[in-house]
């Protein structure tokens, strides 16, 4: 790929990106959120069609219609969702599609051999062509996916994220399959923010960021600060700066708290001025720990303390009512109402300060919320612009501006920077920091490890719905905490 | 990433947006000015619309408060008819007509409840609930009226839907007057209460308002409730336009009350809404069916006309949030 740009209306999501894939090499493609992986792998994949620059592929132009002639051309995207029919079997989902029929009607005689070659290619001899997917774990069924992508002779298969939801068994399986594919002739392209994941599995590396290509090279001998920098675009230092803050008493303490289903008894300590960071796989029960805490689902046993006092709450609104307040992961679906002002969103929690004789005094709403605007540099028309038209870093500001403004004690924060991009996530960490020097209390969950260890004072590991002990940061590498989210603490 | 839009069409967009219902209405007029007989665009003829608009115009405003929280209420029409019957009722007994106006309205306000409550204690999905309270408050109405119209003395409440009212320096109907008054009360409690605020933020995102510790159960059923009351009140009004309580009337008319505040600009899927837009989509409804009568123009025509500009209004508004 040379050169690839792509537009969305002004804004370019691509601008001259380089992109090399060898025969039989394992590619890892790198970048923050918002760096332009996923719209390149569109581009590939076929989805998308590039406003300037060449794709070539086996010498030969690369201009596919749509993601169905992408993959009869031999390039298959295996997106971070998977795209399966969950009742149908095995070999249906494979052949989806692509299946072998004389008037109309199916020939399964003629199927069952490509759907067993490609399932034995891939080493995936627990999965028989006649099992409904519905019945198959995460693992296997994302091996239905490549085994569709096989079927129907891809050479290059695109992985987005593909270790994001699996066990460690699983991932084991996922990277021996990749290396069977590999030696196999099939190219792959590898996206993955855990940077330990690709150096154990990748040949080489392209980073993007802002929608270019800023480095690219073999991945043996290159070191993880080197590629967190390239992708940050500065060094450690800016990318997450800190401020002094001191840890004081013990604000918020959980015993044995458990959900429904997760997190299954999970205590610690958390102290005023301190950060502390949660760490778990996709599934582990980051955010139902949060959730739980924050009373937004049932608890069904363990006790919270606020300040060595038990508090128990029924819902969001007591827990907010004793200076617990929870900024979610999903801003669309949950943090913010879209259609209403940067205002309303913000000052949801706690409307009374304005009411006067029953009425809501809108300008004082407003003012109050233009001083949160200020304080943290939201990019945005006034207070009563619609949240929905701001970028997501600027949505995100919002939804803590609604934690300062209800002025809580203890910030529960899920996964605060997704989806913003660089500078707003340097803007942010540093708030973190501010607001930990102000003596407030941080739970910070991440899937991102070189956030957490960037910004954190202690991290505990979630595996499975057990937490692990908060270990200092300073004990703490990727790797550790990696091996912990998969195998559970020692 | 969505790009932020510039400031200038943004502030075009949203005074579109709330002129637009009064757009259509004054072309509604316009075209019938030019093609109507004279009858049309005189005083009393005007007279004759403001009337006609009370009933669906108060069920409006309640709708609106309903719609904007993401809900639906199918069961107005049934209540409506309730409220009528109960009223009339009421004045049958020997009831002061204070009296029987608040019971009238009661009969709304608890059928409101009965929906808050079902749904929101229930988990049932607001169309449904209400499509079931359309039949039991229609059957209770049947009920209590013994399936058949209730005489009753109207007294002062024939007054209040006449065309010439008394004293004469009101001009218009004090039914008329009443659906203003409560149109503004209600515009301000939408936009300048808690309770507004939390309504438009439950319809918007309702894990949001859970999130801040909105109380969205109960919020829910003070809205139906609401809902309730204005259509209890319609009931009433309804009984004096008729002078008898009909178990039997105002069948349907969920409909036109669901399509004005849809013409005004709220979205059926919650957070946006005017009780202002509301009114003018009540007009625009009984203008249209007055101007075709008076041109003679047949009923099957009116109904198809109205339901074109259903789907004009929805379309129109689709089309410039997908600009955005």
């Amino acid at each position: 790929m040379r050169g690839v740009t792509k537009r969305f209306g002004p804004v370019a999501a691509l601008s001259g990106v380089d992109l090399d894939v060898r025969r039989g090499e394992v590619h890892a493609l790198l970048g923050e959120n918002g760096a332009g992986k996923s719209t390149l792998m569109k581009v590939l994949s076929g989805a998308h069609a590039p406003d300037e620059g060449t794709v070539e592929f086996e010498g030969r132009s690369f201009a596919p219609s749509g993601p169905s002639e992408a993959l009869r051309l031999g390039v298959a995207m295996i997106y971070q969702e998977l795209n399966l029919a969950p009742e149908l079997t095995v070999e249906q989902n494979v052949m989806l599609g692509n299946e072998r029929q004389r008037f109309g009607v199916a020939l399964r005689g003629e199927m069952r051999p490509v759907v067993e070659r490609a399932l034995a290619e891939l080493g995936a001899d627990d999965i028989k062509p006649t099992m409904r997917v519905a019945e198959l774990g995460p693992g296997q069924r994302q091996r239905v996916e490549i085994a569709r992508a096989l079927s129907s002779r891809a050479r290059v298969v695109i992985l987005d994220e593909p270790t994001s939801s699996l066990s460690r068994r699983e991932t084991e399986q996922l990277f021996e399959v990749v290396r069977r594919l590999r030696a196999g002739g099939t190219s792959v392209v590898y996206i993955s923010h855990f940077l330990e994941e690709l150096q154990e599995l990748c040949d080489r590396y392209t980073v993007l960021r802002d929608g270019k290509t800023v480095d690219s090279g073999e991945v043996a001998g290159t070191g993880v600060d080197h590629l967190i920098e390239q992708m940050a675009g500065r060094s450690l230092d800016e990318y997450f700066p800190r401020v002094p803050h001191e840890r004081g008493d013990v604000l918020l303490e959980l015993e044995g708290l458990t959900g429904e289903r997760l997190p299954r008894g999970a205590s610690f300590e958390l102290h005023r001025g301190e950060i502390l960071g949660l760490f778990g796989l996709v599934g582990a029960g980051r955010t139902e720990l949060l959730r739980a805490l924050f009373a937004l689902d049932p608890v069904r046993s363990g006790t919270v303390r606020l300040a060595g006092v038990e508090a128990p709450a029924s819902g969001p609104r007591e827990r907010l009512a004793q200076g617990v307040g929870l900024c979610s992961e999903d801003r669309k679906e949950e943090g913010l109402a879209l259609d209403l002002s940067i205002a309303d969103n913000a000052t949801l929690s706690r409307l009374d300060p304005f009411v006067r004789g029953g009425w809501l005094a809108r300008g004082q709403q407003q003012r109050a919320c233009e001083r949160w605007i200020e304080r943290l540099g939201m990019r945005c028309r006034d207070a009563r612009q619609p949240v929905g038209e701001l970028s997501g870093g600027n949505q995100q500001k919002v939804a803590l501006a609604r934690l300062l403004h209800h002025d809580v004690d203890a910030l529960l924060l899920d996964e605060p920077t997704r989806g913003i991009d660089v500078s707003a996530k340097v803007e942010i960490y540093r708030l973190m920091g501010e607001l930990a020097a102000a003596g407030k209390a941080l739970l910070v969950s991440s899937s991102y490890l070189p956030e957490l260890l960037g910004v954190c004072d202690r991290i505990a590991v979630l595996h499975r719905g057990k937490l692990g002990p908060a270990h200092p940061r300073t004990e703490c590498t990727e790797q550790s905490l990696l091996e912990e989210a998969l195998r559970g603490a020692e | 990433m969505p790009a932020p839009i510039e400031a200038r069409t943004t502030t075009m967009r949203t005074l579109l947006q709330s002129l637009g219902p009064f757009l259509g209405l004054a072309a509604v007029v316009v075209l019938f000015a030019c093609i109507a007989p004279s009858g049309f665009f005189s005083i009393y003829n005007f007279k004759t619309v403001a009337t006609q608009t009370v009933i669906v115009g108060l069920g409006a405003i309640g709708m609106t408060f309903i719609i904007v929280s993401g809900g639906i209420d199918l069961s107005v029409g049934s209540v409506i008819a309730l409220a009528s019957v109960v009223t009339a009722l009421a004045l049958r007994a020997g009831a002061d007509s204070g009296v029987a106006v608040l019971a009238g309205v009661a009969a709304g306000g608890l059928s409101g409840a009965f929906n808050g409550l079902l749904i929101t204690r229930l988990r049932v999905v607001p169309f449904i609930v209400t499509l079931g309270t359309l039949g039991i408050a229609r059957g209770a109405a049947k009920y209590l009226a013994d399936e058949q119209k209730v005489d009753a003395p109207s007294g002062a409440l024939a007054g209040w839907m006449t065309k010439s009212p008394d004293p004469e320096w009101l001009f218009l109907a004090p039914g008329v007057w009443l659906l203003f008054v409560l149109g503004l009360l209600a515009s301000f409690v939408l936009r300048r209460t808690v309770f507004g605020a939390w309504t438009s933020a439950i319809g918007s995102n309702e894990a949001t308002a859970r999130l801040c510790g909105v109380p969205v159960a109960r919020t829910k059923v003070w809205i139906y409730v609401t809902g309730g009351l204005f259509a209890g009140l319609a009931g009433v009004l309804q009984f004096g336009r008729l002078t008898v309580g009909d178990p039997t009337t105002a069948t349907g008319i969920e409909l036109d009350v669901i399509a004005a505040v849809v013409i005004g600009g709220a979205s059926l899927s919650g957070g946006t809404g005017s009780i202002l837009g509301s009114l003018v989509g009540a007009f625009l409804m009984s203008t249209l069916a007055n101007g075709c009568n008076l041109c003679g123009v047949p009923n099957f025509v009116q109904e198809t006309l109205i339901g074109a500009i259903i789907i004009a209004a929805v379309a129109l508004d689709a089309a410039r949030h997908r600009e955005a």
